[in-house]
This record gives C-alpha cells, sequence and structure tokens, in this order.
C-alpha cells in the first residue's frame, strides 16, 4: 500500500521539522545572550541521560502522558478540556484522603485509591460536560473555572484534614499505609531510582484509547463527532450524549495524573507541593504528539528530558528557562507545521486522484449496475 | 462585438480547473453596460464559480477579464470592488446586532479626525437610497429587518463602495414572490441609473421577467446568449440541459397500496416560534415516489429534519409500517430502514477528512457488514465499500483515499450506494443531483428508479422539476410549510409547477390533502 506510507511519511516529517525548528530558535536564542550552543547542548545530553535521571524522566513521562491523554480524549472530539489541571489535583486529593483512612489487603486497597481518583476526576469533568449538554456552555471556559474552584476546594478541604507533615511548615493529607504503595520497576539499569510502576497503568491506557478510539463503534462516533458534528448527528450519534461520555472519561483519566506520584512516591500524601500546572503541560504535549498514543509517549518523554536536565543548567550559570522556550517553540511550531503539512497531503491527494482518474475518463462512461 | 463604450464586463475563454472536475471551460460572456444579464444553468453548471473568478474569490486557470474596456486581474474581492465589481451573495453576510449604518460601514468606515464619521456616512446611505429606491433606514437593527429589507441593505453595502457593477448570485432563493417583485422594480431602477447587473439564477421565468439579455451555462461552459424576446421557458430549459440528456421518465407504476411512512399533523417552529413546518401530513406507499416540490427555504430541510429526528417536531406522528417512531432518534429511525440522502453531503453526508471506507460505516455504525459487536469490522467495511464502488460507479482510485479527493458526482454515488446497503424502506432523498455532473446525474436517477422497484417508499426534494415530474408517482408542493397542492406528475409542465409552488397554484390546483 504506497499510499499509506505515504501517509505515515507525511506523519513522521511534520514532528520533526517542528523539532529542527525549535532546536533552531533555541540555538539563536542562546546565541544571542552569548551562551555557547554546543557545549550546552552537551552538557544537557551527559546529564540527561545518567541512569538516574533517565529514571526519573520516564517519571515525569508517565505523569505527562496520562495528562496528555486526558486531553487527547476530549481533542479527538473537539472538546477543549483545559480542567484536567483542576481535575487530577481534585481527584488525587480525595484519592490520598479515601487511601489514608483504608486499612485493607494490598492489590484492593490500591484499586480502591485509583477507582476513587478517577470517579471524582470524572465528576469533575461531569460537571463542565452538563453544563455543555445541557445549557450550552462552552467547556472551554467552565473548565477555566472548575480550575480555579478545584483549587480553592483543595485548599479548603486540606486545612480540614491536614495533619503537619514531619520537619517542615508544610501541611498535607494523613500518609497512606504502606499497604497501598505501588511498588516501582527497576527499569533503568544501575539507577539507584525505580521508575514507577504505575508507568505499565499508563502504557495500558495507551493501548485503551487506541483500540477504543479506532477500532469500536464507540470510538467511531467519537471521532465522526470530532471531525464532522452535523454529519454525526444525521448518520444517527446522539452528540450531547457523546459530549457527557467524552468528557466523563476524560475527567476519568484525569483522575489518574495524580497517581504515579501518591501511590509511588515517598511521602504517599496529597501535600501543599503536591505537583501543579500538569494538566496545561498535558495540552502540549496531546498537540505535539498529534493525539496519537505512540507520538503522545515520544512527546511526554521529550518534556520530561528536558526537564529534568534544566536542573543542570542552572549549575553551569545558563538560565533553564531555555527549555521553556524549546518546549514553547516545539508546540507552536508543530501545530503550524501539522497544518501546512495536512493541507499539502489533501491537495496532494486530490492532485492524484484527478491524475490517477484522467486516463479513465476518456473511456465511455459505464451505466451503472443497479440501473441497467 | 460590441463597441467597447457600451461593454461593462467582458469574459473570454475563462477556465477553472478543480481536483478531479473541471468547473468552468472556454466561457465567453459580454455584459453590456446599463443591462440586467442573467447568467442560467443547473445546479453544479458552474455559475457560481465564474462569479467568484469575478469578483476575485477564485483565479481562473486561463481567460482574460475585461471590465469597461481594461483587463484586469483580480487577486482578491478587494481587488474587484477596486474596479467597481460588488457582490451580494446569497447568504447574506450581515451582523444581526448592529445597525443598517453600521453594517453599511462596515470595513470602510468614512473617518474624521481618527473617529467614525456616522453622519457623512449617513447622509451618503440616505443619497444612495433614494436614488435607486431602496427605501433602506439607517437606524434600524438588521436583527428587525426582513429577508426582503435584508437584501437591500447588501445591495445597498455594495452601492456604498461605489461598485458600477452588481453580481446577484440567486438573490430570489430567499424571498417569497411580493419580495421578488421588489427585488426586480429595485434592479429596473439600478438598471435607469446606468448600473449593471449580473443575476444568477436556474429559474427561468425570474430571468425571463427581468433579464435584457441571458447567457447559458452548461456543463461549465456557455452554451449561447439570447434576448428574452426571442425564447421561451421550455426553449431556455432545453439549452440549460441539452437535449442529448436522458429524460428522468419513470415508467410503469410499481405503487403498491401497502403504506410503509405516513406523517400526521407533523409541526415544526422556529426557536423564536415561528411555524417551518405546519401541520402537515403525508402518506407514502411501497414502489411509491413522492415528490416535494417548493421554492427552497419553504420548510422542506426542515420537514426532512423532522423526519430523519433531526430536529425536534412539536405536533404530529411519523409511522414507519404502522410503527410509531415520533419518539425515537435518529440511529434507531436509521436502523428501522430508513435511509437518507443529505441536501448538503458536505456538511452532512460524509467525513471529508477520512477514507472512502470509513464513510462506508457513516450512519450505519451499528449495522452489518460495518460492525461485529461493539467493534468496528474493518475487512467487512473495506469489502462493502469496494461492492459499492463497483456496483455504483464510483470513480475512485482506492477506497483509502479521502472522501474530499473525489468529485461532487462521485461523492454523492457513494452516500447513495451506501444507503441503497443494508435493505432500507424508506428512502429521503434531498437534492440527490444537486452539483453533480450529468453522467452522475442519470446514474442517480437510475438508483431511485431502482429503488422503487425494489419497493421502497421515496420523498424525493429537488429544485430541478424536470427531475421532480419525471420520476415521482405523486407531487406535493410546499409554501411556507404547508402543503398547499396536490400534482398528478403525468399531467404537469414544469410551467405549472413552478407557478403552484410560488402560491399562484393555490386557487387553480386545488386544496391539500
Amino acid at each position: 500500500m504506497t499510499l499509506d506510507w505515504r501517509r505515515i511519511g507525511l506523519a513522521v516529517a511534520a514532528p520533526t521539522a517542528a523539532l529542527a525548528f525549535a532546536l533552531l530558535v533555541t540555538a539563536l536564542v542562546l546565541v544571542s545572550t552569548g551562551d555557547p550552543v554546543w557545549s550546552t547542548a552537551q552538557v544537557v545530553w551527559d546529564y540527561g541521560t545518567q541512569p538516574r535521571v533517565i529514571a526519573l524522566t520516564f517519571n515525569q513521562g508517565t505523569v505527562y502522558y496520562l495528562s496528555a491523554l486526558a486531553v487527547a480524549i476530549g481533542f479527538r472530539m473537539n472538546l477543549f478540556n483545559i480542567g484536567v489541571d483542576g481535575q487530577y489535583r481534585l481527584a488525587a486529593f480525595c484519592a490520598a484522603v479515601v487511601g489514608s483512612k483504608l486499612d485493607l489487603p494490598k492489590p484492593l486497597m490500591i484499586l480502591i485509591i485509583i477507582a476513587t481518583a478517577m470517579l471524582v476526576g470524572a465528576m469533575w469533568a461531569g460537571i463542565a460536560a452538563l453544563l455543555k449538554a445541557t445549557r450550552g456552555v462552552s467547556e472551554v471556559i467552565s473548565t477555566i473555572m472548575l480550575n480555579l474552584i478545584a483549587t480553592s476546594l483543595v485548599a479548603y478541604l486540606l486545612r480540614k484534614a491536614a495533619v503537619d507533615v514531619a520537619g517542615s511548615n508544610n501541611i498535607g493529607t494523613k500518609p497512606i499505609s504502606e499497604r497501598g504503595a505501588l511498588p516501582g520497576i527497576p527499569l533503568i539499569p544501575d539507577s539507584p531510582l525505580d521508575v514507577y510502576g504505575f508507568i505499565l497503568v499508563a502504557a495500558f491506557a495507551g493501548v485503551v484509547y487506541t483500540v477504543a478510539l479506532g477500532r469500536t463503534r464507540f470510538g467511531f462516533d467519537l471521532r465522526a463527532t470530532g471531525s464532522s458534528e452535523s454529519a454525526a448527528v444525521a448518520s444517527g450519534v446522539n452528540v450531547k450524549r457523546m459530549v457527557v461520555i467524552s468528557l466523563l472519561l476524560s475527567g476519568a483519566v484525569a483522575g489518574l495524573v495524580g497517581m504515579p506520584q501518591l501511590l509511588g512516591g515517598d511521602s504517599r500524601n496529597y501535600s501543599l507541593d503536591f505537583p501543579a500546572g500538569l494538566g496545561f503541560t498535558g495540552i502540549a504535549i496531546a498537540l505535539l504528539g498529534r493525539n496519537n498514543a505512540i507520538g503522545m509517549a515520544l512527546a511526554a518523554l521529550l518534556f520530561s528530558f528536558l526537564d529534568s536536565s534544566a536542573i543542570i543548567l542552572d549549575i553551569n550559570d545558563i538560565s533553564k528557562e531555555i527549555v521553556l522556550i524549546m518546549q514553547g517553540t516545539v508546540v507552536l511550531s508543530v501545530v503550524v507545521v501539522y497544518e501546512l503539512v495536512r493541507r499539502y497531503g489533501v491537495a496532494a491527494e486530490q492532485r492524484r486522484v484527478s491524475q490517477e482518474l484522467a486516463g479513465a475518463t476518456d473511456e465511455p462512461a459505464t451505466p451503472a449496475g443497479v440501473g441497467a | 462585438m460590441a463597441a467597447p463604450a457600451d461593454v461593462a464586463v467582458e469574459l473570454h475563454g475563462i477556465t477553472k480547473r478543480f481536483p478531479g472536475v473541471v468547473a468552468n471551460r472556454d466561457i465567453n460572456i459580454v455584459v453590456k453596460r446599463g443591462q440586467v444579464h442573467a447568467i442560467v444553468g443547473e445546479n453544479g453548471a458552474g455559475k457560481s464559480t465564474l462569479m467568484k473568478i469575478l469578483y476575485g474569490m477564485q483565479r481562473p486557470d486561463g481567460g482574460s477579464i475585461t471590465i469597461d474596456g481594461r483587463e484586469a486581474s483580480f487577486h482578491s474581492p478587494s481587488d474587484a470592488i477596486d474596479a467597481g465589481v460588488g457582490m451580494v451573495h446569497q447568504h447574506f453576510m450581515l451582523a444581526d446586532n448592529f445597525t443598517v449604518l453600521e453594517n453599511v460601514v462596515l470595513g470602510s468606515e468614512p473617518s474624521r479626525a481618527g473617529m467614525i464619521d456616522f453622519g457623512a456616512a449617513r447622509s451618503r446611505i440616505k443619497e444612495i437610497s433614494d436614488s435607486y429606491g431602496l427605501e433602506v433606514e439607517p437606524d434600524r437593527l438588521v436583527e428587525d429587518l426582513g429577508v426582503g429589507d435584508r437584501q437591500r441593505v447588501e445591495i445597498l453595502k455594495v452601492l456604498y463602495r461605489g461598485a458600477k457593477i452588481l453580481i446577484l448570485d440567486e438573490p430570489t432563493a430567499v424571498l417569497v414572490p411580493q419580495e421578488v417583485a421588489e427585488l426586480f422594480d429595485n434592479l429596473r431602477e439600478l438598471k435607469a441609473e446606468g448600473l449593471t447587473v449580473l443575476f444568477i439564477s436556474h429559474k427561468l421565468d425570474e430571468v425571463l421577467e427581468v433579464a435584457d439579455e441571458i447567457t447559458v451555462i452548461r456543463r461549465g461552459t456557455t452554451v449561447k446568449t439570447v434576448e428574452p424576446a426571442g425564447v421561451t421557458a421550455r426553449q431556455l430549459a432545453e439549452l440549460m440541459v441539452g437535449s442529448e440528456l436522458p429524460t428522468p421518465e419513470t415508467r410503469e407504476s410499481t405503487v403498491t397500496d401497502e403504506v410503509v411512512l405516513q406523517g400526521e399533523g407533523i409541526t415544526v417552529r422556529s426557536l423564536d416560534g415561528r411555524a417551518l413546518i405546519d401541520d402537515v401530513a403525508f402518506v407514502i406507499h411501497r414502489g411509491e415516489v413522492l415528490g416535494l416540490a417548493g421554492v427552497e427555504g419553504n420548510g422542506q430541510a426542515e420537514l426532512v429534519e423532522a423526519i430523519m429526528g433531526m430536529r425536534p417536531v412539536e405536533g404530529g406522528s411519523i409511522h414507519l409500517s404502522g410503527e410509531d417512531l415520533s419518539h425515537w432518534g435518529t440511529r434507531r429511525r436509521r436502523e428501522a430502514g430508513i435511509a437518507y440522502i443529505p441536501e448538503d453531503r458536505h456538511r452532512h453526508g460524509l467525513l471529508l477528512d477520512a477514507p472512502l471506507w470509513e464513510n462506508r460505516i457513516l450512519g450505519h455504525q451499528t449495522q452489518e457488514p460495518n460492525v461485529n459487536g461493539p467493534w468496528i469490522d474493518r475487512a467487512g467495511a473495506r469489502r462493502d465499500t469496494q461492492r459499492i464502488v463497483d456496483e455504483y460507479d464510483v470513480r475512485t482510485p482506492g477506497i483509502e483515499v479521502f472522501a474530499s479527493s473525489l468529485s461532487g458526482g462521485n461523492q454523492q454515488k457513494l452516500i447513495v450506494g451506501r444507503e441503497m446497503s443494508g435493505e432500507p424502506k424508506v428512502l429521503i432523498a434531498s437534492h440527490p443531483t444537486r452539483g453533480v455532473d450529468v453522467g452522475a446525474q442519470a446514474a442517480i436517477w437510475d438508483h431511485i428508479r431502482a429503488a422503487r422497484r425494489l419497493g421502497l417508499a421515496v420523498l424525493l426534494i429537488s429544485a430541478d422539476l424536470d427531475e421532480l415530474i419525471g420520476l415521482s408517482d405523486s407531487i406535493k408542493v410546499i409554501l411556507r410549510g404547508r402543503f398547499v397542492a396536490d400534482v398528478d406528475p403525468a399531467h404537469v409542465t414544469p410551467e405549472e409547477l413552478g407557478s403552484a409552488m410560488t402560491g399562484a397554484g393555490e386557487r387553480t390546483e386545488g386544496s391539500p390533502g
């Protein structure tokens, strides 16, 4: 199938071109500030390829990946779930509280904590879903507002549920017992740090995402709605129902975002310094990875590689914000390049189809079979 | 050739290709100054493309445009406006929450000391309105205006920008008859003031009434330019469709007495409470084609959407083989055997950026051979798409290409093939041959005849009256959301049907029911 190769070629060309462009811009910024380009790249590479840092990269990448997956479910239906941020923080907080009160056998305990997070994430997204389905409120507006509300709500509840974290002025929920700990995997040889066990859950979620969207009736309805809502309605899709279901699913996956840290971290609680802002990074990664499970995995690893290598830059007297410039540029250029490549692809195919058919038009038109 | 001084627009050898289709081929038109020049042709004949070229929205692949004796090359509509060419679009482009004045100046605001000079604009609008008899009130909100008024605002907008040559794209499609008469009075005023009007239409009686010259376009090229005094509507129609065309005539009747689709008292209202469909009733039997005739915008689209379950119905019931489906969703109706060829295939019939086999699944997401339980059966869908491509003569290099790569006729053949799959009981065909080439048109007519022979109940909506008369077993005329006449297609001419559609038939053709 020559056609498929053509499409794959285009699909790979786009992010590669965007990445090259981002590298160029980053290099130019370094040059303009008088920093050495080559040795900076070398420092980043040397640091980033140490076993411990690779493990860190995988761990952070797992979290980013789940966040991107949650965003991508919405994207595939033309829904912009900006609320992943609020959804995962509220979910992680509730899961931490529930987990701290449980004392059950290990697998059951972990399952309940994860289920709680997914349920809370889905419910929080469900508010936006119901507003959209019943009142037509844009999910962009409502999820932004729900992020703010989630922040305040968590802060308020944290004061009620919190205990002092020993040896600091941080406060957090009571830690989950040892039975709620998800063991890590010694994936990287020579690394003192294990990779989160949750990476397997993330990989599994990616497989489910791909299969459900590409191979099921439900996925077809969802994609059809995303690519043409009017055509989906005419084909019998209940769009309001699809809006609710897909936002609930997106919220449920968002609920997983905090789980690697909660179940695989050392403190196993939700405290003031629980990571924030992961939902927004997820948007960037979903864009970069083109809502494709593999693409988003690569994009998540790229982002977390840049994040974990940034630490070394400060030590070398280079502002680590250069990493943010790079991340920003790559997302911006990827959006532009994808659109250009998409248009080129469509136009090229149209040209090819008319060329291939041009040879056939000389033949007399044969009457269609049924009418004969 | 006329003396240059008399000629406002001359198009010579205009050619425009789109992927898979030649939209315009060697078009030659000479438009004299101070005349209404009509351009007629069937839907899809290439009228709109030609006007987009003249208005700078599309660039021709070949040929020349001469405006007032000077060769013009338009890169954008603003170039065309600078040359004195203005366009009134079929779909109005007005901001509802602005006043007429604000809408008219939008984009070319007169300013004084950095502020919009509304005073100057208001007097200019008054002046234009008075000299051409447009009777536009500058300070009314557009949302309070009727359709005819809005159209006059659009015309004024174009005149305000200094246009001397006006293109009106199907201006009567949205108007009721008395508004059409008013529009024609306006056009005569414009003409009297020395302006040139290009009037695009496929309604022959209107063209004969208002035009000074008529150019006929068929299959993308100019066929002939005639004067209205010298032709009849019949002759024009023959020029438009070409005498070599197969006629859409149906032979022996296959109508049975078994009722398949029955609607009673169907009422649909718009958001502001206006009745779009008002207490409509119909019966379609097995093997019957019921034609629905009407000027566009009189409720046909709403009736189709009501039958398909895409639009909430206020009152009435719809029965399919005796079963009440009023409370069913669209999917259940399709599963029960209602096939649907939508009016706008790009909006409602296809996923343009998806391969043909995924488009085969669309609308049949729950049916064999596309699915297997909750799973998409890719192999089954691909196999069946190949069958449709072969049986329905869809010209494509393969089933993996995107639907957007096919020409309109081939897209439509794919849709027809898809909708005829799975043994449907009812076929709703809304403008099934709109914008398709002649070959595909004949094929689609064959398929509709075949559907009728197979015992489907067919509801056919079309603006092509020959098609409607030729294929239907009975015809109902819809006007302002009501059925106003029953017409026997065996004993009606397109002219008679056309006058029934504009309301003249209310008196002569009998009462509804």
